[in-house]
């Protein structure tokens, strides 16, 4: 099926995560899956997708600004509001 | 002839020492020159460990040297490239020690826009040369970055306006690296942004971004030249992680652009490019949770259903069993039924059977039989003839086909089974002629004793016609002829009838067997005459 089907889900990226949960609907919907793979793709495709959502829903605003030094390395954060 | 100055008559102009006239010259250039500006095209430049700047101003029939001192380097709008067409501003200086004036520059700005864009023209062609702008190297970002960097000014309208769209999108963590987007050390910045960007380690206390946006707003092609420079679209070209360059208004093109892995035409569309939607992608996984529940429930249903049709199809154990029970059951009661009856309709055929068994029928049954058998029989035989007509073909051709060697053993098998049976036939035959040659010995002493020939012994002769031709029989047939012959058992006589007496008679015969035989069957009739009587006259 896909390269990322036998990893984990919590190792997927976001958009890894998306990609199967769009595979594993679609080879669910074509419907010519046996009845174990049908239940194993279903668990896996709830995983995904409360992967994703946990992905979308955890993103969270944060405006930091590199400090320089004086020779341009940078020295570290410093949180920013948005102007 | 004077051997000092004072010969030379009539020559009372002051004298100057080297130094004097150097520094006079000095003085003046410096006093008239103070300020001047020189268009020319650079030539060559030279940028030594002390970073100051040497290079060469030139028109079609004049060189001029000139100097851009360290601290005047950094202030420079434009780098002194070789061949760039320059209007350059500074003052001139003579160097007394070594017979030189140059031009110390204090500002330079290009010709004119027509040379920066040759210039820029020129510098594209060289990098793209070296395959900086290949669509091979361009990376796709992520489709959800965790962390953006932005390479832009920390403030002013660019860095709002990409801030804010991203809120609006999907709120996101930010980093913003602030470089100076123009003058002079806005090339060094950004491309040390962008390295900077790319060196940081993964789970450091400044998080990497996974995708980088350069950002500037519009501008003259001045204010955006440091995008054009070497080391920036250098720094863009290698970046491991995938950039957006977002530079000037859409219409600007600078090198950057070409170098990134995707140009925005401005700050927002970048910010657009880079972050999708939250909401959309929160409808977008909804759907396809709510896609994988009905698809697995309709999966289910299905199997459920064809299970359920498949059951409904399968009768009931007790069901499959009471018909064959209860068949059993009555023919069980039936079968002790049955044998009384058969035994007892038995007994009676038997003993009606017996009754009617006689021999006769015997025979006639069998006299049946046999005229049934005589057609098949005969079928039978017709179907031998053929068959062994059929085997004879085959043989025929199965000889055809046969192998010499195969043959030959088989002649050589015939040939010993053909003299054992020769022996054994010459074997038999000779027994047989034995027993003929007995049995013929036998036959020839009955045939003597029953032959004519023993009866002319006896007394009896055959009468013959001339020549000893035809055998008289009558009186009448013997008158015609002129002479007759007698035979005796032991021979001829010729006798003349008329005369009566006989002439010498020829050596007797042997008899011709016509004659013999004809005699033979003649006498019995002919002879009258009995026994001891020599003659029939």
């Amino acid at each position: 099926m896909t390269e990322t089907a036998e990893r984990p889900v919590g190792e997927l990226s976001f958009e890894e995560a998306l990609k199967e949960l769009e595979q594993v609907v679609e080879r669910l919907e074509r419907g010519d899956v046996p009845l174990e793979e049908s239940i194993r793709l279903y668990e896996r495709g709830h995983e995904l997708k409360k992967h994703c959502e946990a992905r979308l829903r955890e993103a969270e605003e944060k405006i930091e600004l590199i400090t320089l030094d004086a020779e341009g390395r940078p020295t570290g954060l410093k949180e920013v509001e948005v102007p | 002839m004077p051997l000092t100055d004072d010969t030379f008559a009539g020559t009372n102009a002051p004298e100057f020492t080297v130094s004097e006239i150097s520094f006079a010259l000095k003085k003046m250039i410096e006093g008239e020159f103070a300020h001047v500006r020189i268009r020319g095209e650079i030539g060559r430049v030279s940028t030594p460990r002390s970073g100051h700047v040497y290079l060469d101003l030139k028109d079609e029939r004049a060189v001029i040297a000139g100097v851009i001192w360290k601290g005047t380097v950094r202030k420079l709008r434009v780098r002194p490239e070789e061949g760039l067409e320059v209007v350059v501003t500074g003052r001139l200086t003579t160097y007394p020690g070594a017979s030189k004036y140059q031009v110390v520059i204090e500002s330079m700005a290009p010709a004119g826009i027509g040379a920066l864009m040759a210039m820029l023209e020129r510098r594209k062609a060289q990098l793209k040369a070296e395959g900086l702008f290949d669509p091979a190297r361009k990376r796709r970002p992520p489709l959800l970055p965790k962390v953006v960097g932005v390479i832009t000014s920390p403030s002013g309208a660019v860095i709002r306006d990409i801030l804010h769209r991203l809120r609006d999108r999907f709120p996101i963590r930010v980093v913003i690296w602030p470089v100076a987007v123009q003058g002079e050390h806005c090339a060094l910045e950004v491309a040390r942004a962008i390295r900077g960007f790319n060196a940081l380690p993964e789970g450091g206390p400044v998080p990497r971004p996974d995708a980088l946006i350069v950002a500037r707003g519009g501008g003259s092609i001045e204010d955006l030249w440091g995008f054009n420079e070497e080391i920036v679209v250098r720094a863009a070209a290698e970046s491991a992680i995938p950039l957006i360059s977002a530079v000037g208004h859409e219409t600007d093109t600078t090198l950057i652009d070409l170098a990134a892995d995707i140009r925005a035409p401005t700050p927002t569309a970048a910010a657009e490019m880079l972050v999708p939607v939250r909401r959309e992608l929160l409808a977008d996984v909804a759907t396809l949770g709510e896609r994988l529940v009905h698809a697995a429930d309709r999966l289910l249903a299905e199997r459920g259903r064809r299970l359920g049709d498949l059951a409904r199809l399968l009768p009931r154990a007790d069901d499959l069993l009471a018909r064959p029970r209860h068949r059993l059951d009555r023919a069980e009661a039936r079968l002790v039924r049955a044998l009384e009856a058969r035994a007892g309709r038995a007994r009676t055929r038997h003993a009606a059977l017996a009754g009617r068994m006689t021999l006769r029928l015997l025979e006639r049954t069998i006299a049946l039989k046999r005229e049934r058998l005589a057609a098949p029989v005969q079928r039978l035989e017709v179907a031998i003839r053929r068959k062994r007509t059929d085997a004879r073909r085959r043989s025929i051709e199965t000889g055809r086909r046969l192998r010499p060697a195969l043959a030959r053993r088989q002649i050589e098998k015939g040939h010993h089974a053909l003299e054992t049976a020769a022996r054994r036939l010459a074997l038999q035959a000779r027994s047989q002629l034995r027993q003929l040659g007995q049995r013929l010995e036998s036959l020839d002493r009955m045939r003597q004793s029953l032959g004519w020939r023993e009866t002319l012994a006896r007394g009896y002769a055959v009468i013959r016609g001339p020549g000893g031709e035809g055998v008289i029989t009558s009186k009448g047939a013997a008158l015609p002829l002129p002479r007759l012959e007698i035979e005796f058992h032991d021979g001829r006589l010729p006798v003349l009838p008329d005369q009566g007496t006989p002439r010498k008679a020829p050596a007797p015969r042997e008899g011709s067997h016509r004659a013999s035989q004809g005699g033979a069957r003649k006498p019995p009739r002919s002879s009258k005459p009995p026994e001891g009587q020599g003659s029939l006259f």
